[in-house]
């Protein structure tokens, strides 16, 4: 008896031009979209292209963003932008975005992702993605350097786990603490599998939202994250000036497809979430560690800096005001959001609460831009990884946790369950 | 075309071995020789002097974990490291290191090796040679697409033999 496919299978096997494959066989796929960003991208592909004599293979299929060293704070990164600028120009790549924000956001910012895609990226998070059914992992310099050279990569089919949530989350419990409380549940070591998305929850969730969970399979370990499209999905696509086609909706996991694992949980039973120094799987309840003093808080990065995770923060921050001591950097992912932000009054809320406006890119998260820790420093931010020194001194600390957790952090100066200050919102507004 | 990688010594380490640990990020500017120098420093200070061309890396779970960044594997192989034999790979440093022509092979959860041991590696065969022990440990084979760029040198110099066969 055979089984159905998995999402992951049906893609490898369109862009493999094969009828089908099984998890465990070897791929070679054409890549339908390539992109990298300052750091992974030009400056490493360059001297590996002209080893091979050879140019990009499809200038149209390649996207570059300047997300790392921007804006440059040192003569170092000025030289590692222009290098890319240059090579952007002369190898005609036109969907090169300089300095618009984080690379993983730009490209379903500009529909650029659609369901079926095979996708490969110069960057470990670009899971990111995966919540539009694509099948979007990330690769090393020497490897992207053969992808946009060729235009193919081999791939080890990967088998499925499946995450099944049904139920409401409490009001102040969004995707972020899903994310972390999986890294502790599942662990890290997770590689050569893809992690899958489904159920209610899931369904009634903003792409936004989607995004944190396909963006943080990364910790987890897994090549990708996917989400298979529904109505969410095709909507923002189009909302974003990508054309959807008619067979959109077909990709997705057969129900009688062999998954490795299968997980089901409760999203009513879920608290908001942080993960300790120095690994997303020491995460925990926020109350378990209540009470810890902080001197920064950080809302940024492609996986906690979109629209929605600044809303979330604007929500706690509306009449309030950062602890003294205290300081709240916000970095929108993208100058579009940051602009979208501004229309809605979500900046006003968030700088009459004393926050300070960031430039739009990894900044902090990637340790290279302004906003980074000294030793002995404690910091709560909605990032992704809190791995020793990342945002700076080896001594310093990092907490992981949602943007209602970071925000109402920042107004408490100390880690605080997000809930108690919603509730009180809820009745203030009454 | 290496059938049999030469006898070296074995490493040890346990699980989770990091792409910090391997290339610290903070000095992620030096130049790849300078970088290797530091690598597994964290864990093993000693680690880069001692080790000799033709060693074994052996470690636990999920080795490689971390960023993308290939200057992990860059450094085992600058530093002369034959092969890395783990009980499970992050699945972009397993990539990296056959990029670079350096083998990743996986061992069963029950293989016993210990640091100092004497390895003799086939690969093509999926066998590793206790000499220490006098034991047979066996890995799973590399795949052919795998073995044809770990045998060119890298996937560099594999795409270059496949561009000049054209
Ligand atoms: S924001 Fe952070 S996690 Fe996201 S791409 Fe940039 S450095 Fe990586």
């Amino acid at each position: 008896m055979a089984a159905g496919r998995t999402l992951a299978e049906k893609i490898i096997a369109r862009a493999a031009g094969r009828p089908g494959v099984r998890a465990g066989e070897i791929a070679t796929c054409a890549v339908d979209l390539a992109f990298a960003h300052d750091s992974s991208g030009p400056r490493r592909w360059k001297p590996l292209l002209e080893e091979l004599g050879l140019s990009l293979w499809d200038p149209a299929k390649v996207v570059l963003a300047s997300d790392h060293y921007v804006p440059a704070v040192d003569a170092d990164s000025a030289a590692i932008l222009k290098l890319t600028r240059d090579f952007a120009r002369d190898q005609g790549v036109a969907r090169f975005f300089d300095m618009q924000g984080i690379a993983h956001t730009l490209l379903p910012q500009n529909g650029l992702l659609k369901p079926g895609m095979f996708v490969a990226g110069g960057d470990s998070h670009s899971p990111h993605g995966g919540a539009f059914g694509c099948f979007i992992a990330g690769y090393g310099a020497t490897d992207m350097a053969a992808i946009v050279a060729t235009g193919e990569t081999w791939v080890l089919v990967p088998e499925t786990d499946r995450v099944v949530w049904s139920g409401a989350f409490q009001d102040g419990v969004v995707a972020k603490d899903v994310m972390l409380m999986l890294c502790r549940a599942l662990g890290m070591d997770n590689a050569f599998k893809v992690i899958e998305y489904a159920g209610p929850t899931i369904d009634a969730m903003a792409m936004d939202e989607r995004m944190t969970l396909t963006n943080m399979s990364a910790e987890l370990g897994y090549d990708t994250g996917l989400i298979a499209p529904d109505e969410t999905t095709l909507a923002h696509i189009r909302a974003h000036g990508g054309a959807v086609e008619d067979d959109a909706l077909s990709w997705r996991s057969d129900d009688d497809a062999d998954f490795a694992a299968t997980y089901h949980f409760d999203a009513s039973k879920l608290s908001p979430q942080v993960a300790a120094p120095h690994s997303p799987a020491n995460a925990d309840s926020v109350r378990a560690h209540a009470g810890v003093k902080i001197d920064q808080a950080y809302i940024g990065a492609c996986v906690g800096a979109k629209l929605e995770d600044l809303r979330m923060a604007a929500r706690v921050l509306q009449g309030r005001k950062v602890a003294a001591g205290v300081r709240l950097l916000v970095a929108p992912a993208s100058t579009h959001i940051a602009a979208q932000a501004a229309k809605e009054g979500v900046l006003e809320t968030l700088m009459s609460a004393g926050a300070h406006l960031m430039p739009s890119g990894c900044g902090a998260c990637a340790g290279m831009g302004a906003g980074l820790l000294a030793a002995g420093e404690t910091c709560i931010s909605t990032t992704n990884r809190n791995f020793k020194g990342r945002m700076g001194h080896n001594e310093s600390d990092v907490w992981l946790a949602s943007p209602y957790t970071v925000a109402a952090s920042a107004v408490a100066g100390v880690i605080v369950d997000p809930r108690e200050m919603l509730g009180a919102a809820a009745r203030d507004a009454a | 075309m290496a059938e049999r990688l030469r006898e070296g010594r074995a490493w040890a380490f346990g699980d989770r071995i990091d792409t910090d640990v391997l290339a610290p990020g903070s000095l992620m500017k030096l130049a790849p020789r300078e970088l290797a120098a530091h690598c597994l420093a964290a864990v093993r200070p000693d680690f880069a002097d001692r080790v000799r061309d033709g060693d074994v890396l052996v470690a636990g779970e999920a080795f490689g974990v971390g960023s993308s960044r290939e200057q992990a594997a860059v450094s085992l192989k600058l530093l002369g490291v034959q092969a890395v034999l783990a009980k499970s790979f992050a699945r972009i440093f397993y990539r990296n290191a056959f990029n670079l022509g350096l083998p990743a092979l996986r061992l069963p959860a029950d293989a016993v090796i210990a640091d100092g041991d004497r390895l003799a590696i086939d690969y093509r065969a999926g066998r590793v040679d206790n000499l220490t022990r006098g034991t047979a440990i066996a890995v799973s084979p590399i795949p052919a697409n795998l073995l044809a760029i770990v045998e060119a040198g890298g996937l560099m110099a594999y795409l270059k033999q496949r561009g000049a066969a054209q």
